[in-house]
């Protein structure tokens, strides 16, 4: 029979909690309150000692380490092994985790080992007659999907970046700092790891750019390239692009924006023939100032943008350079 | 090598959509379905490690109303040996744990003596988008694996495999999986082939069979919307923030506003 609590894993890298788990305890404080039980973090890793005594100053009934130097390295059979056990022992209500992709890569196969429950990427949850509603997006973005959890036993869940914020985060007075019960025999690791490679990097640095012209599938082609190239000309802007566009090989993968390519904050943001998934959307939301130039107008990007035009974007950005050409002259 | 896909058929996402009259899905009809995109990269990746060796065969297994068989057969024509139709009601309207005990099934009853020495998935459906299935399905098959794979090198002649997984901000991390094992190919990894004129017409000849709960040995209750921890209640167009200054008019007088907006409200230019 589980319990009311809510758990919250949390990731780190390189000595520092990222900023998403943040935003997951944000989550899961809420949820908690919901519940009407109690929010406690976990924390996997090798050496993590003093970054638990940063968490136990949120609002937090406890905070639980797994400290083992098979956890220093992310593999999913380590982390499961080491996160099954004590699920099954406490049978929390939520397990939730920020939605990333070491999350994804581990938290389904943790679902399956412990009976739980699966959410992925959820955005946000109301309480209603029913119970409690949590949201997903559905279709990459373009719908919101609303669902109910039934049966019984934990649930694991992910929380999309962005859906709280870090400033929602309570803080506390001092949660207790305990060790995870582990069974060490099944913290073993399930793939050797060989290194990391940086893909994204290359020479270009986006993130000091003040103008950003960023095309998506809906370019159509890099034969196609022409006239957004004089557009980004005519702005003095730097080219970017979704992973669909960098996929097909139309432009490098340096210039990708999203979560698996640059993040990017420009004064103004150019989004052609981007439909604006949240992959997307996570790399450009910062922008001040959105522009989107799509055919559909239910493209969630104009939810985003500051301003739009529905239409081709092949009739609209030579267009568009005449205009700045002649604004500027 | 031996290879096993699983396929999903999706709705092309670029259709305009609307949602169903009971507000829990969208509506199909008028829809085109299309092979989920990191799906179709990977039946590509295990067509490319079939035919590396000269006994390969790749198995494509999808689970789906009858119009899936389209899907299957496409995938056929690309070069698959056969095809496994999930089909069954009671395999409808689940969640990615439900999905993938039924397919773990179908894997395990389909594997023959010699077994699969891989089995490829795609990382993310663009519909419900679990982004789970092919996890859950290692974890049924007592398989390693990795998810938002970006490379596969089979090594050590089909005992091992390196892998680059793609992490977040630009980077992948490079690992070794034993096999048989479980790999979730992100879209971007390989480019896709064309289906020939001759690969099509051998497609219809190629063996296409269907398995149902029954076939599989698996409680109704245990698979599709009954055996699902997840219901989808209702779903919608996401709530408008205030959304965009839409510009009307002609291209040239579109963008002639804009670009005043830009100079004077926005001030970026």
């Amino acid at each position: 029979m589980s319990n009311n609590k809510v758990w919250i894993v949390l990731q780190q890298r390189d000595g520092k909690v990222s900023r998403i788990s943040w935003e997951a305890i944000a989550a899961g404080q809420k949820l908690a309150a919901a519940l009407g039980g109690e929010a406690e973090a976990v924390l996997l890793g090798s050496g993590v000692s003093e970054m638990a005594r940063e968490v136990a100053a949120a609002d937090l009934a406890a905070v639980h380490v797994a400290d083992h130097e098979n956890l220093a390295d992310y593999t999913p059979g380590a982390y499961v092994g080491a996160l099954a056990g004590a699920i099954g022992a406490a049978e929390p209500a939520f397990v939730l985790f920020p939605h990333t992709y070491q999350t994804v890569d581990y938290f389904a196969r943790l679902a399956q080992e412990t009976g739980a429950g699966l959410l992925p990427e959820m955005t946000g949850f109301e309480e209603g007659a029913d119970g409690i509603l949590f949201h997903r997006p559905i279709l990459e973005g373009k719908m919101v999907a609303k669902v109910r959890v039934k049966g019984e036993g934990t649930v694991l869940a992910s929380v999309q970046s962005g859906s709280w914020s870090r400033d929602d985060m309570a803080q506390g007075g001092g949660a207790e700092v305990r060790a995870l019960d582990l069974d060490a025999s099944r913290v073993v690791p399930d793939r050797e790891i060989l290194g990391v490679e940086d893909v994204a990097g290359g020479e270009l640095d986006l993130t000091k750019e003040d103008i950003i012209v960023a095309v998506g599938r809906g370019v159509g082609g890099a034969d196609k390239m022409g006239p957004v190239e004089e557009l980004a000309a005519a702005l003095g802007a730097e080219i970017a692009a979704s992973r669909p566009v960098v996929d097909n090989g139309w432009l490098a993968r340096e210039r990708q924006i999203g979560s698996s390519g640059q993040t990017v904050a420009p004064k103004l943001y150019l989004a052609l023939g981007i439909s604006g998934a949240i992959q997307h959307v996570v790399g450009m939301k910062g922008s001040s100032n959105v522009v989107a130039i799509n055919k559909d107008p239910g493209a969630p990007i104009f939810q985003l943008a500051r301003y739009g035009i529905v239409g081709d974007l092949h009739e609209i950005v030579p267009a568009l350079t005449e205009a700045v050409k002649a604004a500027k002259a | 090598m031996r290879v096993a896909v699983c396929i999903k058929q999706v709705p092309d996402t670029e259709a305009r959509l609307q949602v169903a009259a009971d507000g829990r899905w969208i509506d199909e009809e008028e829809v085109p379905f299309v092979i989920n995109e990191s799906d179709e990269y990977a039946l590509e990746e295990g067509l490319r490690i079939a035919e590396a060796g000269e006994t390969g065969e790749v198995v494509v297994f999808s689970l789906g109303p009858q119009r899936v068989t389209e899907a299957l057969r496409k995938a056929l024509a690309l070069g698959a040996s056969r095809a496994v139709h999930l089909d069954d009601d009671a395999f409808a309207g689940g969640d990615a744990l439900a999905t993938a005990r039924a397919l773990a099934a179908a894997i395990s009853k389909e594997a023959g003596d010699e077994g699969f020495d891989v089995v490829l998935t795609g990382s993310q459906s663009d519909d419900v988008g679990y982004g789970s299935t092919g996890s859950v399905l290692a974890g049924h098959l007592g398989l390693p694996h990795a998810w938002l794979v970006m490379g596969v090198e089979v090594e050590e002649g089909g005992k091992s495999a390196k892998v680059t997984r793609e992490m977040e901000a630009g980077m992948n991390e490079i690992l070794r999986l034993a096999l048989p094992a479980v790999i979730e190919v992100q879209a971007g990894i390989n480019k896709p082939r064309y289906a020939s004129l001759k690969g099509i017409m051998q497609a219809k000849r190629k063996p296409l069979d269907s398995l149902g709960a029954a076939d599989l040995g698996i409680d109704a209750g245990q698979l599709g919307a009954a055996g699902s921890r997840l219901e989808v209640v209702s779903v919608g167009f996401p709530e408008s923030g205030e959304g965009a200054q839409i510009l009307e008019g002609d291209p040239a007088e579109a963008a002639r506003a804009l670009v005043e907006k830009l100079q004077k409200e926005a001030r970026v230019l």
